[in-house]
């Protein structure tokens, strides 16, 4: 069973487990959407006496910052329990894409280049992870939800807006690997 | 305890997101350079399982666990904020490889230099709260 486990799970199984995560938050009388847990903790620090956007009752919103801590412990308990240490299977296509711009074949589950320890000693990886996160934290609240407010949940309740929003998160991320990778590695 | 249960769902996500290598920046990469077919095979299943349930859950006027009505709030409809929103989000998602969720499972995951994108987003947080009275929506 828990070798069975640490294998990699196959697409369609873990697709039905964020369709179940999705309906219990329901049942629980919530909304899945992970990327409020960053108004809600820039809340908690007491941004909302200057800024009006963060001035709200985010003590009610405190369940979120538990599936927060959950994802953490999820992460580590697979890492610990649930890892046979292989290296992503991804297509050999990728693979020589991503050499062409430097980094290196999967050893991990991610590339040292950017998230192994020697990335803090550098001051152009600092920066992108900076700026990446400042790209992400700023447009999932512009676009009110990130990819499990508006793909997961938004869509299962087929809102066009949510619709809109996931064709914006593609434009972007084409953007930035076919045009901007290459000029930033 | 009450906030048992948001911390088991939350768990059960970190580990479905590290077992199906949503949370790896080379899937992502993968993703967008549309030479694989898995992380669309996530997302359709759980887009397809979600249409259905949210289906059912409304045709049968189903109850939370506390017993009220399930609610479904509308997004409001408009274009601007979820084009440009989406796309800067996209720029992110594609440079760190990580969507917000995963950024924290990564931590779990002892990727430290990750924490530097969770700040990163706090600050981006923080900017669309100052600028947000001036920005198109």
């Amino acid at each position: 069973m828990l070798e069975t486990l640490s294998q990699p799970w196959p697409w369609y199984v873990s697709g039905a487990v964020l369709a179940l995560i999705m309906v219990l938050m329901l049942f629980f009388g919530k909304l899945f959407g992970f990327s409020s847990n960053f108004r809600v903790i820039c809340a908690a620090c007491g941004a909302g006496t200057r800024v009006p956007f963060f001035d709200f009752n985010w003590k009610s919103q405190l369940w979120n910052v538990l599936f927060l801590v959950g994802a953490i412990l999820g992460g580590w308990i697979s890492t610990t329990f649930l890892s046979n240490g292989e290296a992503v299977q991804i297509s050999q296509a990728t693979i020589r894409d991503i050499q062409e711009l430097g980094f290196s074949a999967p050893k991990g589950l991610q590339p040292e280049e950017l998230f192994g320890t020697e990335a803090l000693f550098s001051l152009k990886t600092i920066a992108l992870l900076l700026g990446g996160g400042f790209m992400i934290g700023f447009g999932s609240r512009y676009a009110g939800g990130c990819t499990s407010g508006h793909a997961i949940s938004g869509l299962s309740n087929l809102q066009w807006p949510s619709l809109v929003a996931v064709v914006g998160f593609f434009i972007g991320g084409l953007i930035m690997t076919f045009l901007l990778y290459p000029l930033i590695f | 305890m009450k906030g048992l249960k948001f911390i088991v769902t939350g768990i059960l996500f970190g580990i479905v997101m590290s077992k199906s290598e949503a949370i790896s920046w080379y899937r992502i990469q993968e993703m967008f350079r549309f030479q694989s077919f898995h992380m669309y095979g996530i997302i359709g299943t759980a887009v397809v399982l979600g249409v259905i349930s949210v289906y059912l859950i409304k045709k049968f006027k189903m109850r939370d666990y506390q017993g009220n009505p399930i609610i479904f709030t509308p997004k409001e409809k408009s274009v601007p904020r979820y084009l440009f929103g989406g796309i800067i989000f996209g720029l992110g998602w594609a440079l760190v490889g990580s969507c917000p969720g995963p950024l924290f499972v990564n931590l779990g995951h002892a990727y430290w230099p990750i924490l530097l994108a969770i700040f990163g987003g706090l600050l981006g947080t923080y900017f669309y709260g100052v600028l947000r009275d001036r920005l198109p929506h």
